[in-house]
């Protein structure tokens, strides 16, 4: 890629949400507004390289997919009006078309950015599409670079994109922030999208890469822009924080190998503590706004202990069961009973983790889940019961795709043939 | 990837200690501040008092010699910083393009090490550094 051309994609990178954000203000459909915004972008790859840069690119591709929005919007008009209407008349009625564009663009378009997140997040679309819409309406990523973030074809990433907003357009989704009992439900929508990113990138659910970084790093520019937007809202505080402080350890997840290093033997001074300074500001404000036992806000929380803690047995422990407690008091959820069980081993032992352990092994949705044999190996190790492990772990190497996890798990088994 | 924007403004290697910006310069400052928040890309940013303030410490032979500011012979000094998080050099020259300085001022681009960045043994020295600043703020 030339220089001028990376310009260019830098350029779309920071203006293209705003871009698509206003002009779906006009159009009202975020597929046809990034349609538009797309035109623009490709008549900047035209004349920007033969005239150079303007020296305002965002006023300059504004300028350009404003025409083009007119030139669309001209089109609807002209065909509902085929009938042969004076064209005096209709000259006039364009001319007011430009002048309600002009106004509706230059107006303050933070709403707008809004809008194009709840609509992209809309429930109306299956989990896949939102997530690929966001990526691409909101952070400005090219279906190809999704498509290698998420491992799938190209072509199919194009296809889920096309049919997410079809799906928008026939379901007349409107182009509005959610107001009332509404918002809070499309509040958490968006806010799972912008955690499936995260953890997309966090822990890549298959492959060799143990995490994508880049994705991690999106998905926290999207917190970052929803605390601008929804500043009262304390789940999005929440949500903030827990992705800052997970995305601390970063560095400290990857061996020299790009090996694979769990929590309790992370070198921490490895921790990003800016990170984790920006995650705790971003946790107090989710409590001073009233949310401390919010979803993420409690997820959070668990987090920030082990941040606060200079090794695994500073940890305050039962602080972090009784933050399990709370968690699932909110929503019972099998994985967290099963983090919540690592967190009793650890606080009382591994014979009461063993204990919390059997309260949920026989439940349906943890059958084949590689933590559960992976857990329980891991105490019944501490325990010294080598025999039992064993098999456990075995167990959990064949239900991981993961290679660096089954490398983790063969390293303990290892271990044990050497106490 | 994270960047450091540095700002040289012109002048004030030689400007008074109590030299401030105008209401109007900060004002526009924070409207591109803002903007670099909303875009979710503002990690840090600060603004140093005048280099007459400050003082500079030079090595000989492992000797540190202390000379208090203004320094006579630096023709650029650093008013400040942001430190911003994105995914390309290009996008963050983007974002100093965007920044209101005035004439003859100028902004450095540099982009943040990690510690990924670094061969084996630099890592392997620097592992086990428990007492960053930072780190004692992290756990207040």
């Amino acid at each position: 890629m030339s220089d001028i051309h990376r310009t260019i994609e830098a350029v779309w990178k920071i203006e293209s949400t705003r871009l698509i954000a206003s002009i779906a203000r006009v159009t009202r459909d975020i597929g046809i507004a990034e349609e538009l915004a797309q035109d623009a972008l490709v008549a900047a790859l035209e004349q920007w390289p033969e005239e150079g840069v303007p020296e305002k690119p965002a006023a300059w591709l504004m300028t350009a997919a404003k025409r083009r929005a007119i030139d669309y919007l001209r089109r609807g008009r002209m065909l509902e009006q085929k009938h042969g209407e004076i064209a005096r008349e209709l000259e006039f009625q364009q001319q007011q078309l430009a002048e309600a564009l002009d106004r509706a663009l230059e107006q303050v378009i933070d709403d707008d950015v809004l809008r194009l997140i709840f609509t992209a997040c809309h429930p109306v679309l299956a989990v896949e599409g939102r997530i690929a819409l966001t990526l691409r309406l909101i952070c400005g990523l090219s279906t190809a670079e999704i498509a290698r973030a998420f491992l799938v074809p190209e072509k199919t990433l194009g296809q889920r994109i096309f049919r997410a907003k079809k799906t928008l357009s026939e379901a007349h989704v409107p182009f509005e922030t959610p107001r009332g009992d509404e918002l809070r439900a499309r509040v958490e929508s968006v806010l799972s999208v912008v955690y499936l990113i995260f953890n997309e990138g966090y822990t890549a659910t298959s492959g060799e890469e143990w995490m994508r970084v880049v994705l991690c790093d999106d998905a926290l520019r999207l917190g970052r822009m929803l605390v601008e937007l929804l500043p009262g809202e304390s789940e999005v505080h929440g949500l903030l924080a827990l992705m800052e402080l997970q995305a601390s350890r970063n560095a400290a997840r990857r061996g020299r190998k790009g090996e694979a290093i769990l929590l309790m033997e992370q070198d921490r001074s490895r921790w990003d503590h800016a990170q984790i300074h920006r995650g705790m500001a971003a946790l107090h404000h989710a409590q001073r706004l009233g949310g401390g036992a919010g979803n993420y806000a409690l997820q959070a929380a668990i987090v920030a202990c082990h941040a606060r803690a200079s090794n695994a047995a500073e940890t305050d422990w039962e602080r972090i069961v009784l933050l399990y407690d709370a968690l699932l008091q909110i929503r019972s959820s099998p994985i967290v009973a099963l983090n919540r069980a690592v967190a009793v081993g650890m606080a009382q032992g591994p014979a009461a983790g063993l204990d919390a352990l059997d309260g949920i092994a026989t439940d349906p949705a943890l059958t084949g889940y590689h933590l559960l044999p992976s857990v329980r190996g891991d105490l019944l190790m501490k325990l010294g019961r080598f025999t039992e492990a064993r098999e456990e772990i075995q167990r959990a190497i064949a239900m991981t795709q993961n290679k660096r996890e089954q490398e983790l798990l063969m390293e303990k088994i290892k271990q044990m043939r050497q106490m | 990837m994270r960047f450091m924007m540095i700002v040289i403004p012109k002048g004030y290697e030689t400007a008074a200690p109590d030299a401030a910006p105008s209401a109007e310069a900060v004002a526009k400052m924070m409207v591109y501040n803002k903007s670099l928040q909303k875009a979710g890309v503002l990690l840090a940013l600060d603004g140093l008092f005048p280099p007459s303030t400050g003082a500079r410490i030079s090595y000989t032979d492992g000797k540190a010699t202390v000379t208090d500011g203004p320094f006579a012979e630096a023709k650029e000094v650093i008013g400040g910083y942001w430190i911003i998080q994105v995914r390309s050099r290009e996008e963050a020259i983007e974002w100093a393009k965007r920044a209101p300085m005035a004439s003859n001022e100028i902004i450095e681009v540099r982009q943040i090490h990690e510690m990924g960045d670094f061969p084996a043994d630099v890592q392997k020295a620097a592992e086990g550094f428990e007492n960053l600043p930072n780190a004692a703020a992290a756990k207040a």
